[in-house]
């Protein structure tokens, strides 16, 4: 699925505003999530206690580049990534807009291009662009992470067409959602429309019961799943009774 | 000598990365360097010879989404 590593759980959970450290270990164990997100920066007060959630969790890390304004930044920050994580997964974000949070395609793809080359792992956080999501295989992505909505805002999937159009577009190419996605049910929505996972953070650590939420998101991201395997009925524009006309009695005297 | 670590400006007088990082008490196999933008490794600290003015990062495993 992911660079050939299999996940059973498709939910990917950042672990970033967390209440407290303890409210983020018992998320991580509510939501079942085999893969957090994390980032690097200049060490704070408890360095080593979030370290020690980390190992405990026994998920896997998907350092993330977030804050990075440009390629070399991105690299840079990739580089070092790799060495402290020890893995070559990188979530590759390189912001075009401080308001908007929205990707810089341009330096998207440069920086792709060059840590693909230098055997990284990449998840870009994309848009719908489908030229855009062709330049990142291109340049050697194996998955590709559209944004359901600006990141933190809980918009949910803002373009349901357009995602739709991507999926089918990208029959073959893991696709995951990111950002955006404030509620369970989008989750759901997401993956009922055939989308390989959801990484999402604030909808879980800005609840009012983060553990509880994290669980809720589980359940919907497995409901969905399992719908889209199932298979959705086709939609209507008419009505079209499911009870039988046939065999109805006449009870008008 | 003043370099700029993490954003501080800091007067040392160590002659290299890796003993920068031990004088400032860092966990050197927790943190990852950088200088002047660049990806420094873990076994090219020694190398790397402080010169006045640099600008170094020193990063470590954080909260992110």
């Amino acid at each position: 699925m992911f660079y050939g590593t299999e996940l059973k759980n498709r939910l990917l959970l950042g672990t970033a505003q967390y209440p407290s450290p303890d409210i983020l270990r018992a998320a991580i164990a509510a939501s079942g999530t085999e893969v957090i997100t994390v980032s690097l920066r200049r060490e704070g007060a408890d360095g080593a206690g979030f370290r020690d959630i980390l190992k405990d969790s026994g998920c896997r890390i998907l350092p993330n580049t977030a804050g990075c304004h440009s390629a070399r930044e991105a690299v840079t920050t990739a580089q070092m990534a790799r060495e402290v994580f020890g893995t070559n997964w990188i979530k590759l974000e390189v912001i075009g807009h401080a308001d908007t949070l929205q990707p810089d395609p341009f330096a998207l793809v440069e920086a792709a291009r060059i840590l693909c080359a230098d055997g990284f792992e990449v998840f870009p956080y994309t848009t719908e662009d489908l030229i855009l999501g062709e330049k990142l295989i291109e340049a050697g992505c194996r998955v590709l992470m559209p944004w359901g909505a600006p990141i933190g805002s809980g918009q949910g999937l803002r373009n349901i067409e357009g995602l739709r159009t991507m999926r089918a577009h990208f029959r073959d190419v893991p696709l995951v959602i990111d950002a955006g996605i404030g509620a369970p049910s989008q989750a759901a929505q997401a993956m009922e429309m055939g989308f390989d996972a959801v990484l999402l953070n604030t909808a879980v650590a800005k609840a009012v019961d983060p553990v509880a939420m994290a669980e809720a998101f589980s359940r919907a991201v497995d409901a969905g799943k399992q719908a889209y395997d199932a298979g959705l009925m086709p939609r209507r524009d008419m009505a079209e009774a499911s009870t039988p006309v046939f065999g109805m009695a006449e009870l008008l005297a | 000598m003043r370099i700029e670590l993490n954003g501080q400006s800091v007067e040392t007088t160590v002659p290299t990365l890796a003993a920068l990082i031990t004088e400032q008490n860092y966990e050197a196999r927790s943190v990852a360097s950088a200088v002047d933008g660049q990806f420094v490794p873990r076994d090219a600290r020694e190398g790397i010879n402080l010169t006045a003015g640099m600008k170094i990062e020193l990063l470590s495993p954080m909260q992110g989404g």
